[in-house]
C-alpha cells in the first residue's frame, strides 16, 4: 500500500470556499448534478440504452400492429409518438432517481450546502436531456418506418414543451416513489394521471401540426402546455424540499 | 459547538431518542457507543440535517436546526454506513462533483491533496465500482473532508475495514482532530472509541446513560462499565 501521508505543507494549506453570489452557487450546483448524471451515464449507458431500445421497440411493434394506409398513419402518428415518449421517459425517470437511492447517494446530495430545489433542477435537467436525445433518434427512425415527414418546427416545439413538463413532473414524483419498496410500479401509477392534461395537449398540438390545421386551432393546446410546464416547475420548486426530507 | 437539549425523535409511535442531552466543545473528539437500536444513527442523522427532531433543541456551530440547516451543512463533513459515492464515476470525478457542490476553489489541487491523504492517488482514475469496501470507505472519508469542515460526523466508519485500512483511518481521524476539528463518531468498538476519543458517551434507550472522559477510568474497565449500563 502507498504511503497515505501527503506533504504537511499541502495539508496545512487552507481550503478556499467560493462565497460568491447565492444565485451563482445555485447554478453551479445544478450544473454539477447535470455533469455528474451525464458523465455517469456516458460511461454506463444503462439508462439511455434502456430508454432507446424500449422506444424503438414500441414504434416497431406499432408499425407491424397497425397495418395502416398513409392517411390513417398520419392520424395515429402523434398518439404513437407520445405513448413511446411517455413510457420511455418513465423508464429513465425511475432509473435516474434509483441510482441516487440505491447507493445512498441521495444523502450525499442532501448534505450539500445548497438549496434543495437546485438538486431537483439538476436531476430534472438530466432527465430532460436523456429524453430529448432519445426523441432525436426516434423521430427519424419513425419517419423512415412510417414514411411520414416529422421535421416540422412546430412539432419540434411541442415535443420540447411536452418533454419539459414530463421531466418536471416525473422528477418530482420519482423522488417520492423512489422512497417506497414498490417504486417501479408506483411511479407510473402516480405519474400518468398527473400528466394526462400534458399528454392530451401535446397529442392534440402534435396532431394539429401533422394534419396541417390552422394555428388558431393549435394555439390553445400550446398555451395549455406552457401553463402546465410553468405551474408544475413552480410547484416542484416549492415542495421538493418536503418530498425528499425524512 | 454542538448542543442538543431534551431531544426527542419518534418514528410513528416508536420513540428512538427520549430526551437526549448532548454537548460537545469546539475541537473535542467524542465517541458515541451503545447497543443496536440505542439511537446513535438517528441522533447523528439529526446533527447531519438529514432528519428532523420531533421535539427538543439542537444547535450545531451556533446555528439552530432545522431552521438554519444550509449554514450547518457548509460546516459539516459526514461519513455514513454507505460511502455516498457514484460507482460509474472515478475517484477523482466523485471528489470533483462534491467539490463543486461545496464550492471548493482550487479544486484540482485540493483533490490531489485529499487523495494523497486517503492513499488513493494512484487509483484516482479508476471507477469507484471497482474499489474494495475499504477503498470506498477511504474515499468516503476523503469526500467528507474535501471542504475541510469544522465538524466531522462519522457513523461507524470502521465497519467493513480490514486492520490496515482501519489503522489508516485512525491516523486520518487523529490528524483531523489534531487540527482542531470537532469530531463525533459512533462505534461498536469500545477499545477503538476509547483510544481515539477524548470522551466516550454511552447511549442507551435514546439517552446518554453515562459519559467517561479519557483518563477517568482505565480503558480495560470500559467494557465492564458499558455492560453494566446497557444491561439494566
Amino acid at each position: 500500500m502507498t504511503d497515505p501521508t501527503p506533504p504537511m505543507e499541502a495539508i496545512e494549506q487552507p481550503v478556499v470556499i467560493n462565497r460568491g453570489s447565492r444565485f451563482g452557487g445555485y447554478l453551479r450546483a445544478i450544473s454539477a448534478v447535470v455533469w455528474k448524471d451525464l458523465t455517469a451515464e456516458l460511461r454506463s449507458r444503462e439508462l439511455f440504452s434502456a430508454m432507446l431500445v424500449f422506444a424503438l421497440l414500441v414504434i416497431l411493434i406499432f408499425n407491424f400492429a397497425l397495418e395502416l394506409d398513409i392517411r390513417t398513419r398520419e392520424t395515429v402518428t402523434s398518439g404513437v409518438l407520445w405513448v413511446t415518449f411517455a413510457f420511455a421517459g418513465t423508464l429513465g425517470l425511475n432509473r435516474s432517481m434509483a441510482v441516487e437511492k440505491d447507493r445512498g447517494c441521495m444523502d450525499g446530495l442532501l448534505l450539500a450546502p445548497v438549496d434543495r430545489s437546485a438538486l431537483y433542477f439538476g436531476k430534472a435537467l438530466g432527465s430532460l436531456i436523456f429524453m430529448l436525445i432519445v426523441e432525436v433518434i426516434v423521430l427519424p427512425v419513425y419517419s423512415g418506418l412510417y414514411n411520414i415527414n416529422l421535421f416540422h418546427p412546430g412539432l419540434m416545439a411541442v415535443i420540447l414543451l411536452g418533454s419539459v413538463g414530463y421531466a418536471a413532473v416525473g422528477t418530482l414524483l420519482s423522488a417520492m416513489a423512489v422512497q417506497t419498496r414498490t417504486r417501479d410500479v408506483l411511479l407510473p401509477i402516480l405519474l400518468f394521471p398527473v400528466v394526462l392534461p400534458l399528454l392530451v395537449a401535446a397529442l392534440k398540438a402534435s396532431n394539429g401540426f401533422l394534419q396541417g390545421f390552422e394555428m388558431e386551432e393549435i394555439w390553445p393546446w400550446i398555451n395549455l402546455l406552457i401553463v402546465y410546464d410553468v405551474i408544475f416547475i413552480a410547484v416542484a420548486f416549492m415542495v421538493f424540499d418536503y418530498v425528499v426530507e425524512e | 459547538m454542538i448542543e442538543a437539549r431534551r431531544l426527542i425523535k419518534t418514528f410513528g409511535l416508536k420513540p428512538v431518542l427520549r430526551g437526549l442531552d448532548f454537548h460537545v466543545e469546539h475541537g473535542e473528539f467524542v465517541a458515541l457507543v451503545g447497543p443496536n437500536g440505542a439511537g446513535k444513527t438517528t441522533f447523528l442523522r439529526i446533527l447531519a440535517t438529514l432528519s428532523k427532531p420531533s421535539m427538543g433543541e439542537v444547535r450545531v456551530a451556533g446555528y439552530p436546526l432545522p431552521a438554519q440547516a444550509t449554514a450547518v451543512r457548509r460546516r459539516l463533513g459526514v461519513v455514513t454506513h454507505q460511502p455516498l459515492l457514484y460507482g460509474d464515476l472515478t475517484a477523482e470525478e466523485n471528489l470533483r462533483f462534491y467539490g463543486r457542490m461545496y464550492a471548493v476553489l482550487k479544486l484540482k489541487r485540493r483533490i490531489e491533496v485529499v487523495l494523497e491523504m486517503v492513499g488513493l492517488n494512484v487509483r484516482r482514475r479508476d471507477l469507484v465500482r471497482q474499489f474494495s469496501r475499504g477503498m470506498q470507505q477511504r474515499l468516503a472519508i476523503g469526500r467528507a473532508i474535501l471542504h475541510d469542515p469544522e465538524i466531522l460526523l462519522l457513523d461507524e466508519p470502521h465497519t467493513g475495514l480490514d486492520q490496515e485500512a482501519a489503522a489508516m483511518l485512525d491516523t486520518l481521524l487523529r490528524d483531523v482532530a489534531d487540527r482542531g476539528r470537532t469530531v463525533v463518531m459512533t462505534s461498536h468498538d469500545l477499545t477503538r472509541a476509547a483510544d481515539l476519543a477524548e470522551r466516550v458517551d454511552i447511549l442507551h434507550k435514546g439517552k446518554i446513560a453515562t459519559s467517561v472522559r479519557r483518563g477517568e477510568i482505565a480503558p480495560a474497565e470500559l467494557p465492564g462499565l458499558y455492560y453494566s449500563v446497557t444491561h439494566d
